[in-house]
C-alpha cells in the first residue's frame, strides 16, 4: 500500500492532529516504513480464525445504578483550563462568517 | 538508609522495634532522593510532605515503606502527568485503586516516576520531562516505559515501585536496570486511575530488587475491583506462600525462537545458565515452539496504537490538561492543543491507530491483527497444557545507548519482541536477574498460566537464592 502525504493529511484530520507542512515529508516516510512492517501480517493465513479483542475470564459484570455521591462540583472543575460560574469555557464554537 | 541492603521484611523489622519511626523512614528516603537522583532523574515529581500513615507496622507489612509510582497513575492531590506535555499541570482529585489500596496497607507514596511519555516507548527517552539513566551505566538507556521506575529500584532510592506493562514495560526495563519485575495476569490489578493506553493490554505491575518484595506489594494491590470490569473476583493467595520452596518437578518450556540468532549472544549465555541451574534442581525442561513469534511486534504495534488512538481521543483541551492559546475556535482548542501538548512517539501511535481503524484499512489491519492474535493466544494455550512455565530471555539484548534508537521508531519497537505475546494472551510474565552481560544485567522471563502467578514466583525466588544477583551493586553509582 502507497502512503502517499495526502493519505498522512487525511488521517492527521481523523486524529484531529496538524503538521507543519515542512514536518509531513519526513513523517510520511517514517509512517510508510511502520505501515510496511504492520502489512507483514497479510502474510498469515487467518482463515475461519476468530478475532481476539479482549481477554477476560468472564462475562463483563454489572454493579447496580446507583447515584452516589463522588466529588463535589468545584473539585471536578479543578483541572478545567478556563471556567466560569461553574461552567467549562471553550472558544466560539460557530464562526460568525459561517451565519453569512 | 541503603535500600540496596534493605528489603520490605528488614525494613518492617526495624519499624516494628521502633529503631526507625516511619517519618525518619520518609525524611531518609527524601534524602537519599535528592542525593542520587541528580544523577539517575527517576522522578518527575517527589512529594516533600508525602503523608505517613498511622497503620501499625505489626499490622501490615507495607506500613510506612515509602513506594515510588509510575506517573501514569494517578494520585490525589499530586501531580500526575504520564510524563507529557498535556498533563503537565494535571493534579488529580483522585487515587487509582492501586494507590488507594497502598495507602489502606500504610505505604507512604514518596513520589512520581519518570516512563515513556504515555508509556509509548521503550527506553523513557519520549518523556517529555527528562532522560533518565541507567545505574549501570549512566550513558545507557533504563529501558521503558517504567525507566523511572526500575532504575530508582536499582539505584536504591526506593525499595520498590509501580509500572505499567502494556507490550514489556515492566519487564524490559527491569531486565535491563538488574532489578526483579512482575506484570500479572490481566484482570488481577484494577487499571482505575491507570491512565490508559491500550486497554486490551495494560496492566499494573510491581518493580522490586528482591522478589519477595514485589510478592508483598502484589499481596496488597491485587484483587477485585467494582471500578475496572476486567478485575476478576478469583480470591489473591498469599504469593509469599510460593517463595523457599525448590523447583524439583516444574515443566519448564523453552521456546526456540526465544533463542535465535535475533538474541545477542551474552543474554542467550546468561539466560541458558539459569536453565541448567533449574535442570540441575530437578526440573523438567522441555524445548518448544511459538511459530507466530515472528509476528508478534506488527500485531501488537496495530492493535495498541489502535486502541490508543481511540483512548488518546480524551486529551482535546477542554477539561483538563494542556489548552493551547493560539486556538481562535473549537476545532482549533483540539487540533492545537493535540499537537502542542503530544510529543513525536504520540502522535506517530495516534496516527498509526486511526490509520488502521479507519475505513478501507481495518479490514487488512486491525481485524487481521485480531486474528492473528488468537493464533498467538493458541500457541501459549498449546504449551501450557504440558508446562508448568515458560522462560527465556526478556529481551533481545542489554541496556543500549542513550540516543541509539530514538530516531528509528521499528528499531525500538523490535525491543519489544520477547516481551509482547504475555499482554497479547493476558498471562502474567516477570523477569529476574540472570546476571552481567559486558557489565549490563541480564533477565530471564518467566511466563504462567492466567492467574498463576505463584509459579512465577516460586521460579523467580529460587533462581535468586541460587545466583544472589542483588549483592551486586550498579556500577554507575561509583564515582
Amino acid at each position: 500500500m502507497k502512503i502517499t502525504e495526502e493519505t498522512i493529511k487525511h488521517v492527521a484530520e481523523l486524529s484531529r492532529l496538524e503538521f507543519k507542512e515542512d514536518e509531513i515529508g519526513g513523517f510520511t516516510a517514517q509512517m510508510s516504513d511502520i505501515i510496511k512492517m504492520a502489512e507483514q501480517l497479510s502474510a498469515v493465513d487467518t482463515t475461519g480464525v476468530p478475532e481476539t479483542v479482549q481477554i477476560v475470564d468472564r462475562d463483563t459484570t454489572f454493579r447496580e445504578d446507583k447515584p452516589e455521591h463522588w466529588q463535589d462540583r468545584d473539585t471536578m472543575l479543578k483541572n478545567v483550563p478556563e471556567k466560569a460560574n461553574g461552567y467549562i469555557k471553550v472558544p466560539v464554537i460557530i464562526n460568525k462568517d459561517d451565519n453569512d | 538508609m541503603d535500600y540496596l541492603k534493605e528489603t520490605i521484611d528488614s525494613l518492617n523489622e526495624k519499624l516494628t522495634k521502633g529503631e526507625i519511626t516511619p517519618e525518619q523512614l520518609r525524611d531518609e528516603t527524601l534524602a537519599k532522593i535528592k542525593e542520587i537522583d541528580p544523577k539517575i532523574k527517576a522522578f518527575i515529581t517527589v512529594d516533600d510532605a508525602a503523608k505517613v500513615s498511622s497503620v501499625s507496622p505489626k499490622e501490615s507489612k507495607l506500613a510506612g515503606i515509602p513506594i515510588g509510582i509510575k506517573d501514569n497513575i494517578v494520585t490525589d492531590g499530586l501531580k500526575t502527568t504520564a510524563a507529557s506535555h498535556i498533563l503537565d499541570n494535571f493534579v488529580p482529585v483522585y487515587d487509582a485503586t492501586v494507590i488507594e489500596k497502598l495507602k489502606k496497607a500504610g505505604a507512604t507514596i514518596i513520589g512520581k516516576l519518570n516512563m515513556d511519555e504515555f508509556a509509548m516507548g521503550s527506553s523513557t527517552e519520549t518523556s517529555y520531562f527528562a532522560k533518565t539513566h541507567n545505574p549501570w551505566n549512566l550513558d545507557k538507556v533504563p529501558g521503558g516505559s517504567s525507566g523511572g521506575s526500575a532504575a530508582a529500584v536499582a539505584a536504591g532510592e526506593v525499595v520498590a515501585a509501580l509500572g505499567s506493562d502494556t507490550g514489556g514495560s515492566v519487564r524490559q526495563p527491569a531486565a535491563f536496570n538488574g532489578i526483579f519485575g512482575i506484570k500479572p495476569t490481566y484482570g488481577r490489578v484494577s487499571r482505575w486511575g491507570l491512565i490508559a493506553f491500550a486497554s486490551s493490554l495494560d496492566q499494573i505491575g510491581v518493580l522490586s530488587k528482591r522478589v519477595k518484595d514485589s510478592a508483598e506489594v502484589l499481596n496488597v494491590i491485587a484483587g477485585y475491583d467494582e471500578h475496572d470490569s476486567t478485575v476478576s473476583e478469583k480470591p489473591v493467595p498469599d504469593y509469599t506462600e510460593a517463595l523457599g520452596k525448590d523447583v524439583k518437578g516444574v515443566r519448564v518450556a523453552v521456546p526456540k525462537e526465544y533463542f535465535s540468532d535475533a538474541v545477542d549472544q551474552g543474554v542467550r549465555d546468561a539466560v541458558t545458565k539459569q536453565i541448567e541451574v533449574l535442570k540441575n534442581a530437578g526440573a523438567i525442561i522441555n524445548e518448544v515452539s511459538l511459530p507466530y513469534t515472528k509476528y508478534v511486534v506488527p500485531t501488537y504495534y496495530i492493535i495498541a496504537s489502535s486502541e490508543a488512538s481511540s483512548n488518546l481521543q480524551r486529551f482535546d483541551g477542554i477539561r483538563y490538561g494542556y489548552r493551547s492559546e493560539n486556538a481562535k475556535n473549537l476545532l482549533d482548542v483540539y487540533l492545537k492543543s493535540r499537537s502542542e501538548g503530544f510529543g513525536q512517539e504520540v502522535k506517530r501511535r495516534i496516527m498509526l491507530g486511526s490509520f488502521t481503524l479507519s475505513a478501507g484499512s481495518y479490514d487488512a489491519f486491525f481485524r487481521q491483527a485480531t486474528k492473528v492474535r488468537t493464533l498467538i493466544v493458541r500457541d501459549f494455550e498449546r504449551v501450557f497444557e504440558d508446562n508448568d512455565v515458560i522462560v527465556g530471555p526478556t529481551t533481545t539484548t542489554t541496556a543500549f545507548g542513550i540516543g541509539e534508537e530514538i530516531s528509528d521508531p521499528l528499531k525500538m519497537y523490535n525491543n519489544d519482541i520477547l516481551t509482547i505475546s504475555a499482554n497479547m494472551a493476558g498471562v502474567p510474565a516477570a523477569s529476574v536477574p540472570a546476571g552481567l552481560s559486558d557489565g549490563m544485567p541480564v533477565g530471564m522471563q518467566i511466563m504462567a498460566k492466567r492467574f498463576d502467578e505463584a509459579s512465577i514466583f516460586r521460579v523467580a525466588d529460587f533462581i535468586e537464592r541460587q545466583n544472589e544477583f542483588y549483592k551486586e551493586t550498579p556500577k554507575g553509582l561509583e564515582d
